[in-house]
């Protein structure tokens, strides 16, 4: 692949109750490389980002990010290490109290020592890149679901982050608020960047983002493979998941000899 | 069976508020350890917390201030009559409201309007993944969300504890002078003979030391509400939450007083 991986996620066992969600999982997450991890609903692949967020600890393994453990460091790195990251939620997790503006000037407010004006040009043009001009001083319940991830992507991209999460990105929206969430997604990336890491079901739409696609099945992520790969894997937990998303491929290679 | 049984639940319960009692006190140094850090606030985050915690709350004070200094003063002037000592009404009243009635009521009040709200707020943004999403901006909820209204209600409680005691000494006035005929003199000469700066001492302890009960506890149970054993997850969690955050914090403030009290009498 590309050089050296910037996570790293190895041999990560995590149980909750008595749910063993994540059965020793292996993960490789590469510079300005776009990353998605696909799954049936209830699988575990938010957790995975949950857990390279520092969000959850693993039972046992090790989440490495630019080399460091994020469970064996104190705090203060790991907030160092945090700076890095955006995160788009599944449900964007806006704050309902702030307006759209005060949404995404926040970690401009408490991260930086801008002043107002700057701010105010910085969000402008973020909102501007979402289409969303015009809806600085709307709350977030007087948004559509679409526009609410956009503000919430938005305010992931504000601090031009290295590394973006995108948690389930489309799920809940109609099949236009979906492309243009993908449109936004492809503007930005070449505008900024930034490597992503993308969690979603929305297959086989999300493959035309992806450097590399990852299955995850009953708790175990299957090996990571460029998105034409994945879909002519032999592996038959991958070849079962494509053919029922995507029906049966042709590969003229195999089956022509 | 049975005995195992029994024994397997006693200690799973052992177990859990352990747990609980261990994460609330982390939590406590937390915010405490934030609340010393550098750099420290801006103005308006304080500001707007005491508003919303201390001002607001001020109505409701007034209201429960007067009404008990008013009861306080019926039922102080009947018993007294008996002994012949109405002219101790005074003293009786702001006693009882300096040291005791004061304190406990205002943070109970405090409790119902400010703490349950506290509490509800914490929790859903705390469900709705708020409170994930500022972590990973490298944002501290302990001293983004939390500081500030550890600090707006330990300096609020005392201020709304003053309000309390000279509304239920007014109150107490009206009935006792003014519904009584008892001398104004004698009302407010009795006061000003038996109540000590310790009396006062007392009450700004207590009301401190309130303060940081409502606070803490209504702001753990919202921040730990994804950890509760009933489920803490959605509308139904917040609000079973919220309730029991209001009820422990009731307790505690009754329970603290007694220790309190005996300690600094």
């Amino acid at each position: 692949m590309n050089g050296e991986p910037i996570i790293q996620l190895i041999e990560v066992h995590k149980t909750f109750g008595a749910q063993h969600v994540l059965k020793g999982i292996n993960l490789s997450i590469y510079q300005g490389k776009t990353t998605v991890i696909v799954g049936e609903s209830g699988q575990g692949k938010s957790s995975v980002i949950k857990h390279i967020l520092g969000l959850v600890k693993p039972d046992s393994g090790k989440v490495l990010v630019y080399g460091k453990d994020i469970n064996q460091i104190s705090k203060k790195d790991l907030k160092e290490i945090r700076t890095n990251f955006g995160v788009l939620f599944q449900n964007a997790a806006l704050f309902d109290s702030m307006t759209v503006f005060e949404n995404v000037a926040l970690p401009l407010r408490e991260r930086t020592k801008k002043k107002e004006e700057e701010i105010r040009v910085i969000v402008d043009e973020k909102l501007k890149m979402m289409d969303l001009e015009g809806s600085n001083d709307k709350y977030p319940a007087q948004l559509s679901g679409g526009m609410r991830k956009r503000v919430g992507l938005a305010r992931a991209l504000v601090l031009n982050p290295k590394i973006v999460f995108f948690d389930e990105p489309t799920t809940g929206l109609d099949v236009a608020k979906s492309n243009d969430m993908y449109r936004v997604f492809f503007r930005t990336q070449s505008a900024l960047g930034y490597t992503a890491v993308i969690v979603s079901h929305d297959v086989p739409k999300i493959f035309k983002l992806a450097d590399y696609v990852t299955l995850m099945y009953q708790g175990v992520l299957q090996e990571s493979l460029p998105p034409e790969d994945f879909q002519t894997s032999p592996n038959p937990v991958i070849r079962d998941f494509v053919e029922k998303t995507m029906g049966r491929i042709y590969d003229s290679e195999k089956v022509e000899g | 069976m049975f005995l195992l049984r029994l024994s397997e639940a006693l200690g799973d319960h052992f177990l859990y508020y352990v747990n609980q009692a261990g994460r609330m006190g982390i939590f406590l140094l937390r915010v405490v350890y934030n609340i010393l850090k550098l750099p420290y606030y801006k103005v308006s985050h304080i500001t707007k917390q005491i508003y919303v915690i201390g001002t607001l709350s001020i109505f409701v004070v007034f209201f429960t201030g007067a009404f008990t200094g008013m009861v306080l003063a019926l039922q102080g002037y009947n018993t007294l009559r008996k002994f012949g000592s109405e002219g101790l009404l005074g003293s009786a009243v702001a006693l009882s409201l300096i040291r005791e009635l004061g304190p406990v009521l205002t943070a109970l009040m405090v409790t119902g309007r400010a703490g349950s709200a506290i509490c509800a707020e914490i929790g859903i943004m705390r469900n709705s993944e708020q409170i994930d999403a500022l972590e990973c901006m490298a944002i501290d909820p302990h001293k983004y969300i939390l500081a500030p209204k550890f600090m707006a209600t330990v300096v609020s409680m005392p201020l709304l504890t003053a309000i309390f005691d000279v509304i239920g000494i007014l109150g107490g006035y009206v009935i006792g002078v003014g519904l009584m005929g008892l001398n104004e003199g004698a009302y407010f000469s009795s006061m000003y003979k038996d109540v000590e700066f310790n009396d006062v001492y007392m009450g700004i302890i207590k009301s401190l030391c309130f303060g940081l009960i409502v606070v803490w506890v209504c702001s753990a149970k919202g921040y730990f509400v994804h950890m509760e054993r009933k489920g803490g997850f959605g509308a139904e969690g917040v609000s079973r939450v919220t309730t029991s955050a209001v009820v422990l914090s009731s307790v505690a403030i009754l329970v603290f007083d007694y220790f309190i009290t005996s300690l600094l009498l």
